[in-house]
Order: C-alpha cells, then structure tokens, then sequence
C-alpha cells in the first residue's frame, strides 16, 4: 500500500516538473546580476513590465556591483548592473562592445548620531575629508563648530563608521573625497574597498545604520533611500558652489542636469561635487551593462523593449520609491544609445 | 560477485572520498592564491598593512584578531562548560539534568546570523555603556583595557564566541563523564572523599582527554565562526594589546571583502588568507589529536 502510494506521488511530482518545465519554455526569460543598490527600483520594473509584456519574464540577482560586472564579462549573464563603471582594462577584456546604460542616481548621505543634535549638521568637504582622515577627532572642533552657529556640539571624540565590505556606496564616498581632498587623494584614493585611516567597519548599510543607531557620537555614510526609509538624521554638505545643500530626489537630479552637457558618450562619468546651485555633491548614476551585439536576437529585442519602456514610464516610477530619475536631457541620451543595440 | 567485497569496497571509497575532497580544496585553494603568494611571499604573514587600492596586502592584523578572539573565548569557555556538565551530571537531580542538557545544546543550534544581530543591537551597548567603562576606570592601568569604549571590540567578539563555543564542550564533556566507571565514583566515595573531592579525585581525571578533545573542538568552531564575529567586532584592522579596541578576523574579511574583491590580485589575497584558515584549523585539529594521544596514555582511560 505504501508503495503504490509512494509510486503515485514519484509520478505526479515527475508530471508537475515536466508541466512547469514546458510552460516555462514558452516565455523568454532574461537573467541579469548586479548592483544591490537599485535592486528595489528594479524589483519594481520588472514586476510592473511583466503585466504589460507577458512573453518575457526578468531575473535579477542582487549579488554586488563587483559580481554583476564579472558575470556580464563572462557572459553568464544577459545584462548587468553597476554602481561603478568599468575601467578601461575590464572593457576590454569584455567579449565585445559593453555599454552602460545609467538609470537613475544615487545620492550617499553622511549620517550622524549626537545626543542633543537632531538634524542640521553642516558639513564642509574639508571638515568631512578630515573626519574620516583622522585628522579632527572632537566634534567640537573649531571647524566644525564654525559651520554650525546654532548647534551645542559636545566636546566627544567622534567615533567614525564605514563599510566593511567592498560596495558601490563606498566608491561614490571616496571618489568624492578624492575629488575634494588632494592628500585623500593620494593617501586612500577610491575604491570598493580602501584602506581606511580610521574608524570602525559595518557590514553593509544596516550595518552601518545599526551601529549609528545604538552608538552615540558616530558618523557614517549609507544611501539616500536607505537614510530616508530608516528616518535616519543626515547631514547638509557644501557643494562646488558653496551652498550647505540638503540630500533630496531633486538635489541628486540636480547634480546630473549639471553634468549633462560634459556628458561623454559611454556615460562613464563620475557625478561627486557637480557644478550647480541646487547640486548634491555625492551622486553617482547606476548602470546596466548590455552588449550592443546581442547575441541572442529574441531576448535582444525583448530587453530593448524593456530599456525604452524604462526610460518612459519606469523612470516615473523612481522617485516614489526614492530613487533620482534621469533629468529629460540625458534620458533623451540614454535612449538614442539604446537604439543602436542590435 | 562476493557481497562482503562490494560492501568494503563502497565504504573504503566513502571513506577516501572525504580526504580527496579535502585534497581538491587545498590543491583549488593554492592554485587560486599563486599570484598572491609568488609577489608577498612570507611578508604576507608578517606585514600588516591591508591596502586594496594600492595592492598591498598583509594578513597580520587578520592572523592576530583570530588567534586571540578565539584563544580567549576558549579560555574563558572552559571552566564555564566543565562546570555546567559537571552540575548536570553530578549535582543536579537527574531529571532536572536530563532537562537542562537539552537546553545547552539548543544554543548550539541557534544560527550564528543570530547571534550577530544580537550582538550588535544588544550586547554591544550594554558592553559600551556599562562593562567597558568599569573596566576602564578601574582596570585601565594595565595595557588590557585601554582606549575608548566603543562596544563594538575584540571583547565582544571575545564574549559571543565564548557563547557560541559553551554548548559544544559542555554537551561533549557531559557525555564524557557520564562515561566515567560507577566504580571509581564509588571508590572514591569508600576511601571518604566529599562530593568535591570525589569529582576532582575521580571523576575529572578519568575524563581529562575527552574534555580537552572537546575544548579543542570548540577552538575550531571559533577559529572558522564568521557572522557572528564580523556584526560585533569591528572590522578594523588594528593589531593592538587591548580588549577594547576593534580588530578584524579572517574569516571576516573574507566574508566582507569577496564578492566584491576589484583585482586578481585582491580575489588572490583574499583566497590566500582562506588558505591560511584552512591550514590553521587543520594544525588546532592535528594538535587536539597528538594532545589527546598523549594524555590518554597516561591515564589509561577515558575516551579517546
């Protein structure tokens, strides 16, 4: 009895697999990997495009910039996703032409905890650059205290927090640092992982945000939606053109908008301390990797689609889940460089 | 065909699978940390600047975090796990120990992600706003307990490993002296020792090897535990004498820095320094076999 039994479910588990095996067959799926920054936007995107488009069906795998730029390498793969772009080395141990397509921005926000300072902080690049170098330990120094009239800073040592593990985060940070601070520059320099002066290591953005949470006297970096969604303080930055600027949807696009008419034609361009009144100096853009000779020209056609619905109606869906859309000009971009895919 | 043969035969390869399998990792392993090994050569274990952007890489700080954090979890682990078997075998009503064990080894099951969380949103405070600074205003004269409370600290990695460790020993040591001949409690008893002194006299001796194989085993779960220490410790590469200061393990950087390593030659490091952890655990290991080799020699007993 319990064999037949046993028989009966052997064959029906086997009949179940073969039926979801073929219908799945009858859709294109496309695999992708990548950046866990916009992993929620992303989310998002495909959901909604699987409604409108229900032949093709996208899989995307948050593993880490650095992972989605060797699967796209290695063609494992059909697009990928970046935080940073790719250097001119690993174009070209690419198997043919990579394009980085950017989506949205991202803005790092510098986020403290201090007992009695609720929000408002302002802090200049320099004071920022030397925080995390080491070099001003107290948060009532005089620099900081000269930013901040209204504030009562008290007299702790500040207690630095950064990431722990290599991120896109981390390198939009210290390539800003790098850009403002020469001796930054040369001591650190940027990176997914550097080698921090000083300061303790977070693993990941909750990590970080845990730390600051229940350590008082820190100061760390995480993303915007991040700070937002987690109702964290964060601090004003001075831009390039001298403004305490707060971190926002519109700041970040404000950035890009400025950047627009330097804007190179592979879009690899670093968005940190952008002319402009109203500009967010740490922005970065994210990117989807996509070969512009597709290999497979079913999934090739099916994934332009996707890329001009995205442009269209999915950048109208970026700010709500805090993420900065694309200004008008550089979308306008974006999408002639998305026509020239084969 | 004879039955006997195929039996042995199948069992012989089960048996030499698992150390091929483990001579395939050291072989993958090595090949993997090559371009690491042929430009630091020893410097890598001796130097300790870890700098991924200029491509240098020195495992010291790494070496040193996890020597001790797991060497002082052991050490303070030890006499808590004899002391909790020995209650739970000896002292303790026999019921109540066959529902306390259990209970020990639940803590064993607890996944280590857990106890990271934990260790952060709780532990980690109290340390900072209670223990640290007792230990520094009254302690703060020795080089031990120097520096800046910040909660997160080799200490606490130090106390969550202790944890973590407590329930492996105390489950292998109770099985250990349940092992132990009612006869020599016994005689212990007839020559009128007290209850003390029959388990110091009789009981623990008899049990020596098998408590210090299960101290050993416990060093190798905190040598390799990865999560819990990486959410607690710190991540800061500093090779410093207090307990206080945050240190960084190796499997922790591993952990941290992998996925998104940028170069070969960071990918390269990183796999050398997993190579270095494997051949550590297997030294504790080896070292746990020749200890336990030789006391059981002269105790002639126990199990071994």
């Amino acid at each position: 009895m319990i064999k037949s039994i046993r028989k009966s479910i052997l064959a029906l588990a086997a009949l179940a697999a073969l039926a979801t095996a073929a219908n799945a067959s009858a859709e294109t799926l496309i695999n992708g990997a990548g950046a866990t920054f916009p992993y929620p936007l992303y989310s998002k995107w495909f959901a909604e495009y699987a409604k409108i488009d229900k032949s093709v069906k996208f899989n995307y795998q948050s593993i880490g910039s650095g992972g989605g730029i060797k699967q796209i390498t290695a063609q494992t793969v059909d697009f990928g996703a970046s935080d940073k772009f790719l250097s001119d080395e690993e174009l070209k141990a690419a198997p043919g032409k990579l394009l980085h397509l950017p989506t949205v921005m991202g803005a790092v926000v510098v986020t403290y905890n201090i007992p009695g300072v609720a929000k408002g902080l302002k802090l200049s690049a320099e004071t920022l650059s030397q925080i995390y170098g080491g070099k001003i330990v107290s948060w009532n120094d005089l620099k900081i205290v000269r930013d901040n009239a209204g504030l009562k800073l008290p007299s702790k040592p500040i207690i630095v927090v950064h990431r722990s593990d290599g991120s896109g985060t981390t390198s939009i940070f210290t390539d800003y640092l790098s850009s403002v601070s020469p001796e930054w520059a040369k001591k650190v320099g940027k990176g997914a992982s550097v080698k921090w002066p000083v300061g303790l290591g977070g693993k990941g953005n909750e990590g970080v945000a845990g730390q600051i949470k229940t350590t008082p006297f820190t100061i760390g970096y995480v993303e915007l939606a991040y700070a937002f969604e987690n109702k964290l303080p964060y601090a004003y930055l001075k831009n390039s053109a001298g403004t305490f600027i707060e971190p926002s949807i519109a700041s970040t696009s404000a950035a890009a908008a400025g950047a627009a008419k330097s804007m190179p034609a592979d879009y690899r361009v670093s968005l940190v301390n952008q002319p402009g009144k109203n500009a967010y100096p740490i922005v970065g853009f994210t990117w989807l990797l996509v070969y512009q000779a597709q290999k497979d020209k079913v999934k090739g056609k099916k994934l332009v689609e996707f890329l001009n619905w995205e442009l269209k109606q999915g950048q109208k869906m970026a700010a709500k889940l805090l993420y900065a859309p694309l200004p008008a000009n550089v979308a306008k971009m974006v999408e002639k460089t998305v026509k020239s895919i084969r | 065909m004879n039955g006997d043969l195929i039996f042995r035969a199948i069992t012989t390869v089960f048996a030499f699978s698992i150390l091929i399998i483990l001579a395939i990792m050291l072989a993958e392993m090595t090949k993997e940390s090559l371009p690491s090994i042929r430009k630091f050569g020893w410097r890598f274990v001796t130097n300790s600047e870890w700098d991924a952007v200029q491509g240098v890489f020195g495992a010291l700080p790494y070496l040193y975090g996890s020597v001790v954090s797991s060497v002082l979890a052991l050490l303070l682990a030890t006499p808590l796990s004899i002391g909790a078997a020995v209650f739970i075998t000896e002292i303790c009503p026999k019921r109540v120990g066959a529902l306390i064990a259990p209970l020990v080894e639940l803590l064993a099951a607890i996944p280590s992600v857990i106890y990271g969380l934990w260790g952060v949103l709780v532990m980690a405070p109290w340390l900072q706003s209670t223990v640290q600074p007792f230990l520094i205003d009254h302690f703060g004269f020795l080089p031990f307990f120097q520096g800046a409370p910040y909660g997160v600290s080799m200490l606490a990695a130090v106390f969550i490993l202790m944890i973590m460790v407590v329930p492996i020993i105390t489950s292998i040591t109770r099985e250990v002296l349940l092992a132990v001949p009612l006869s020599q409690k016994e005689a212990a008893i007839a020559l009128g020792a007290t209850r003390w002194e029959m388990i110091m006299m009789a009981v623990l001796p008899y049990g020596r090897s098998g408590i210090l194989g299960a101290a050993i085993l416990g060093l190798g779960r905190a040598v390799g535990e990865t999560m819990a220490v990486t959410m607690v410790i710190g991540n800061a590469p500093n090779i410093s004498l207090s307990l206080l200061s945050p240190a960084y393990t190796m499997p922790s950087v591993i952990a941290n820095e992998f996925a998104e390593a940028t170069s070969k030659l960071h990918g390269s490091a990183l796999m050398e320094v997993g190579l270095i952890l494997l051949v550590v655990t297997l030294i504790i290991n080896a070292l746990a076999r020749l200890l336990i080799w030789s006391v059981s020699k002269d105790a002639g007993g126990g199990a071994a």
